[in-house]
């Protein structure tokens, strides 16, 4: 398991997806944060779904990682696309058939890609926190926002409590992917079939029939990076986000080691 | 310890109703070079990858290395192989590539380098796999077989895409394998490739193994021939009814007749064709290469 790991972390950390990866965070940090910040003066809607946040409520301790959570369902996309296309490239390449070779124990083959790229979403989680705190700190300023208790006892806490629910959210939605790639060992079927679910299909779903929404998995693995809301509890979105990878990952890891692999 | 690299009893292999593999029985003793060998759609492949547990047998067994195919990880870490082409990430050199699998199988990262070198990929081991020609793929893929220093090589198809002088280097390869102990297991269909290394063959014909033993006793088997040619061609058909009175069958190729008898009856055609007045400008014994044994044995019957 541990030979596949080093294998697959071979893999993620080249160049073109590694640095594009992080580049593409780092773009997306900046905007979303940067929207929240600059907009406070001006009147406009400044947060999702057309709300808007006070400068008073961000010198808030939570204030820090405000523009973090905002970028958590982006990074649970990303993470969606990179765990499909690594797991189901290895069909489109025929590479599988090598690993295999070298690592017949299929499910240590999927245990060690998927902490590998855990591991990856991870690093990527941890460079969007900074990234966002980085242009919290550069806007705040400029939006009229206190930064005193950001880096307050409670602040640094969240801080660290939202990382780890931002990385497991991110974590379930490269799960998702896997599951994805593994059933349709094709990346672009596998992504647009995830992306389309997640970002369209819910949200019609969800605004058709509302109480569809605390049992859809997107709008669940979601909720972990808030920590929860109002409408769905953090505990729920946990449970039933694992239930339904469990189910997803136990079939697919049936599939993957029981079927031939031909091509 | 067993001292066959590769036995397989009575394997099947069914996708629905067609059958890839139909109870295929043969050997391959260790340290040789046997070659496998059947027409486009015969079961090669399939046989491969049930050698090597990719695809499970629908009924029957095989060891390699004197481990049951079904345990593949008791005996592949001791065999490299090459299946239908080689198989890499685009985006990656060949180095890195190697390296992919080297870490996958425990190897030392110190062995990818000697390795690019040996199949002569040794300044171009930085470059990205994408950027490669088809040979350097097929040398690559080569190298990547070579990874667990095996035991048991299996390669199929490992020439396609090379030019005259990578499919030496090939052939100079396996022989230099084999000289080592390692038994090599390769398909193709250059069969004069094969002809001139392997001491073992494995013959397939749709899914069906139709010829296991080695490459010696198969051609000497194998009815030789004489081709007769007349000083005038008008003379071919009285050559052919010769023959033919004599219990040769026979055939006009290119010109000349084309007898199936034994060498020794030459002398006894010569008589014959001078007794009937006809001179003969060429008679030569010949024995079939391993492609004419090959097309003999594959060709359908009433075809």
């Amino acid at each position: 398991m541990l030979r596949s790991f080093f294998a697959e972390s071979r893999k993620l950390r080249r160049p073109t997806l590694a640095l594009s990866t992080l580049l593409t965070v780092a773009a997306f940090s900046v905007l979303f944060t940067s929207i929240v910040f600059l907009r406070i003066k001006t009147g406009e809607p400044n947060t999702k779904m057309g709300e808007r946040i006070t400068a008073t409520e961000l010198s808030q301790y939570f204030g820090l990682v405000y523009g973090f959570k905002l970028v958590a369902f982006f990074l649970g996309i990303t993470a969606l696309c990179i765990f499909a296309s690594q797991t189901a490239q290895e069909y489109t390449f025929g590479t599988l058939r090598n690993l295999l070779v070298r690592q017949p124990a299929r499910i240590k083959i999927l245990v060690g890609k998927f902490l590998a790229m855990s591991l990856f979403a991870a690093i990527m989680v941890a460079f969007t926190a900074v990234m966002t705190i980085v242009t919290s700190f550069a806007l705040a300023g400029k939006g009229g926002v206190e930064t005193a208790q950001w880096l307050s006892g409670d602040g640094v806490k969240l801080l660290g409590e939202t990382y780890g629910n931002v990385l497991l959210s991110t974590i379930c939605f490269g799960a998702l992917g896997m599951i994805l790639g593994l059933l349709f060992r094709s990346p672009i079927t596998a992504i647009s079939i995830g992306v389309l679910w997640s970002l369209i299909l819910e949200a019609i779903l969800g605004a058709a029939i509302r109480s569809t929404l605390q049992w859809l998995p997107a709008q669940n693995m979601g909720n972990i990076a808030e920590g929860g809301s109002t409408t769905l509890s953090y505990s729920h979105s946990i449970l039933l986000s694992l239930a339904y990878l469990g189910v997803g990952l136990a079939v697919v890891g049936f599939l993957f080691k029981r079927r031939d692999v031909a091509n | 310890m067993s001292q066959l690299a590769i036995s397989v009893s009575h394997l099947t292999k069914k996708y629905g109703d067609r059958r890839a593999l139909s109870d295929a029985n043969f050997e391959v003793p260790l340290g040789t070079i046997c070659g496998f060998v059947g027409p486009n759609g015969s079961g090669k492949t399939t046989t491969i990858r049930m050698l090597l547990g990719l695809i499970a047998p629908t009924d029957g067994t095989a060891r390699v290395l004197g481990e049951n195919i079904l345990h593949p990880e008791k005996y592949l870490p001791r065999v490299g192989a090459m299946i239908e082409g080689p198989a890499f990430y685009p985006a990656l050199s060949g180095a890195e590539n190697l390296r992919v699998l080297a870490s996958l199988g425990g190897f030392p990262q110190d062995r990818v380098q000697p390795l690019l070198e040996r199949v002569g990929l040794g300044d171009r081991g930085g470059s990205k796999y994408k950027t490669y020609s088809l040979g350097m793929k097929q040398r690559l893929g080569i190298a990547a077989a070579l990874l667990p220093n095996p035991e048991l090589l299996i390669l199929d198809e490992p020439t396609n895409g090379l030019d005259p002088s990578g499919i030496h280097e090939v052939r100079e390869l396996m022989r230099d394998l084999a000289s080592q102990g390692t038994t090599v297991f390769v398909s193709s269909h250059l069969l004069g490739e094969l002809e001139m290394i392997a001491e073992y063959l494995v013959m397939l014909r749709e899914g069906e193994v139709i010829y296991t033993g080695t490459t010696a006793h198969l051609l000497e088997s194998a009815q030789p021939i004489l081709v007769v040619k007349p000083e005038y061609e008008i003379d071919l058909p009285r050559v052919i009814a010769i023959a033919q009175s004599n219990g040769h069958k026979s055939t006009v190729i290119d010109g000349c007749a084309h007898i199936i008898s034994k060498e020794d009856w030459a002398a006894q055609l010569n008589r014959l064709a001078f007794e009937a007045g006809i001179t003969l400008s060429s008679l030569t014994a010949i024995r079939p290469s391993l492609e004419e044994t090959f097309f003999t044995l594959t060709e359908k019957t009433g075809e």
